[in-house]
């Protein structure tokens, strides 16, 4: 079995994030970078399926900055057989990230594809759908397990009333949360390792994509301040604050 | 301009977050459609042609409509697209799941998780956890949205809107649905209650996260808790505010045991008052609340059971 992993590069997410004063977008020179949180947990899966025996090969996969081979390295270091970075410089908006993926997957030919159930930077947890609906293939989106069963996949999936249950036929999407598995830390050697395997850097305009964005960011703004609060200084003064609370009445 | 709304229910009945759909898709301007799509839901179809500014309830009823089968779901929306401008369900379980698998097969870029629509066509939504706050224009002919219910107000009721049944589609999709694994409470829903308890790892085992659930039942309240308290095994995962959980905006968040990381803050800085009980005053939480309580959760939660029952 074959396995794709898609991994972001992102903000660290410890990082303390600065919105630019004109509104712009919010800072990312010399700020610290790394892989997107989820896609360690769609990395780590591929890794043990590998460990298991369970899958042959695992490709990881990035679209971003030529930087963004940082995260390609991760990504092997923590046990993916080789990498490819597509390279852009642009911000290329989920539906174009869909559209390339698909591209490598219709090279690649792989029998799961394994994602990050959002990427921390956008928040917007579209990628993984939008491939699957692109590929017509089935999806199982927010995995907190996944087993490999004869041809098919069975996940365990973080919904609102708790948690669902799906068998899905390869090949399949998954996208990961974060209670899939715990990602490894990677030791020196295997970052040593990672160096000598494959990594094959690809301009984005060899895929012929329409990667055209369709939205205009106008800008970007921090939230709101919050008022200054106060400290309750008895266990009385607690009580008599979430009772007026609750009951809807202002606090003076 | 037209809008079809994705309601959002569980066989039985229509959820709370449907009627703060429609007040949104209301600000967009143009005719209203709900659409109800499950399998025996001609009482939900009911509840959802009551609600206020609504044209018509399209129902699609069938049995492999059942579990929200995300292919099926997307394939019968796709046979209805064509009459709206935008199509705007909730970003919650099913709509994070359909809405972009929907899209993509349209070459459609979606805007999800808005918090304020400006514009039929400009909308914000928070990135970043939250820390910061978009302005996205969308020039395209067909939108296609998801909106945070927390962040609009409920349409009224007293609507009596025409419903009409619609067919579906017969694929239906690759995957097998196998079970549901329903967290059973009776506590109220976290994504729409008034008030919510939250509590954190602090609260140290499951035993005693049950305190939690005594004070918000008290209270009239939900129950939320932190990754790392979900993570421990004190609280299910449908009860996680946050960034990868859910998001609230409660009239009063009671933040128990919990620090404050970024990422919980994500899905609770909507809320208009914030009480915090903790014992480290430096806690983020602590520093974020109207009301900072600093001590024993021990101590204060018993304390508060106690009161409220006398
Ligand atoms: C990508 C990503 C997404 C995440 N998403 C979420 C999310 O959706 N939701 C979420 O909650 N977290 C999320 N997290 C995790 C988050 O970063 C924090 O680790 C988590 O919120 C901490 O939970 P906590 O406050 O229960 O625990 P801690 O941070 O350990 O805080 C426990 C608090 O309890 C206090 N305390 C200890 N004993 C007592 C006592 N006796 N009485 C009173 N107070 C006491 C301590 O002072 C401390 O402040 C995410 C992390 C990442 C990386
Ligand atoms: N530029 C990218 N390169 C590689 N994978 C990506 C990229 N953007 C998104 N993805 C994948 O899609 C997932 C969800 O991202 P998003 O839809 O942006 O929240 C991520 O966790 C990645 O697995």
């Amino acid at each position: 079995m074959k396995i794709l992993v898609a991994v972001k590069r992102v903000i660290d997410h410890n990082v303390r994030l600065r919105v630019r004063p004109d509104g712009s977008g919010v800072e990312t020179a010399g700020v610290r970078m790394s892989m997107n949180p989820f896609c360690k947990n769609a990395m780590e899966e591929a890794a043990r399926l590998k460990q298991a025996g369970t899958a042959d090969e695992v490709v990881a996969v990035s679209i971003g900055p030529a930087k963004a081979n940082d995260v390609l390295l991760t990504a092997l270091a923590m046990g993916a057989d080789r990498a490819i970075l597509i390279e852009t410089d642009a911000e290329v908006e989920t539906l174009g990230v869909a559209r390339l993926l698909k591209a490598v997957v219709e090279e690649e030919k792989p029998d799961l594809i394994l994602m990050g159930k959002q990427a921390v930077d956008g928040d917007n947890n579209h990628t993984g759908q939008m491939l699957a609906g692109l590929l017509d293939w089935p999806q199982a989106t927010f995995a907190s397990a996944v087993a490999i069963e004869d041809g098919s996949v069975r996940v365990m999936r973080e919904v609102d009333y708790g948690q669902s249950e799906h068998l899905l036929p390869l090949p399949a999407v998954v996208t990961a949360d974060l209670r899939l598995n715990t990602p490894r830390n990677t030791a020196l050697p295997a970052v040593m390792a990672a160096r000598k395997k494959p990594l094959a850097v690809r301009p984005v305009a060899e895929f012929g994509v329409d990667i055209a964005p369709r939205l205009v960011v106008e800008k970007v703004e921090p939230p709101p301040p919050r008022p200054e609060g106060t400290a309750l200084g008895s266990l009385d003064e607690l009580v008599l604050t979430v009772r007026t609370l609750a009951s809807g009445e202002a606090l003076s | 301009m037209s809008v079809l709304v994705l309601a959002d229910h569980d066989l039985a009945k229509l959820s709370d977050a449907t009627a703060r759909a429609v007040s949104a898709a209301g600000q967009l301007g143009g005719a209203v459609h709900v659409l109800v799509a499950g399998s025996g839901i001609a009482d939900v179809a009911a509840e959802a042609a009551a609600i206020a500014g609504i044209a018509k309830v399209l129902v699609a009823d069938s049995e492999t409509l059942a579990d929200a089968p995300v292919e099926a779901l997307t394939a019968l929306i796709e046979t209805l697209i064509g009459d709206y401008t935008h199509v705007l369900g909730i970003a919650g379980a099913v709509g994070r799941d359909v809405l972009p698998r929907l899209a993509a097969r349209r070459g459609i870029q979606p805007v999800t998780d808005i918090t304020t629509i400006l514009a039929p066509d400009r909308f914000v939504r928070p990135v970043y956890a939250g820390n910061a706050f978009e302005t996205v224009q969308s020039a395209q002919d067909t939108q296609i949205l998801s909106v945070r219910a927390s962040s609009f107000a409920p349409a009224g009721e007293g609507g009596a809107a025409e419903i009409v049944s619609v067919s579906v589609p017969e694929t239906a999709g690759l995957a097998r649905f196998v079970a549901a694994h329903r967290t059973e409470s009776d506590a109220p829903d976290l994504q729409t209650a008034s008030i919510v308890v939250s509590g954190g790892v602090a609260l140290g085992s499951r035993e005693n996260f049950r305190m939690i659930e005594e004070l918000a039942a008290l209270l009239g309240a939900a129950v939320g808790a932190t990754r790392a308290a979900v993570d421990a095994g004190y609280a299910p995962n449908d009860w996680q505010v946050g960034q990868t959980g859910k998001v609230v905006a409660p009239d009063l968040y009671i933040g128990i045991g919990i620090s404050g990381a970024l990422q919980h803050q994500a899905g609770m800085l909507g809320a208009k008052k914030i009480v915090a009980i903790n014992t480290d005053a430096e806690a983020p939480l602590m520093k974020l609340a109207d009301f900072a309580y600093l001590g024993d959760l021990f101590e204060a939660v018993p304390a508060l059971i106690a009161a409220l029952k006398g």
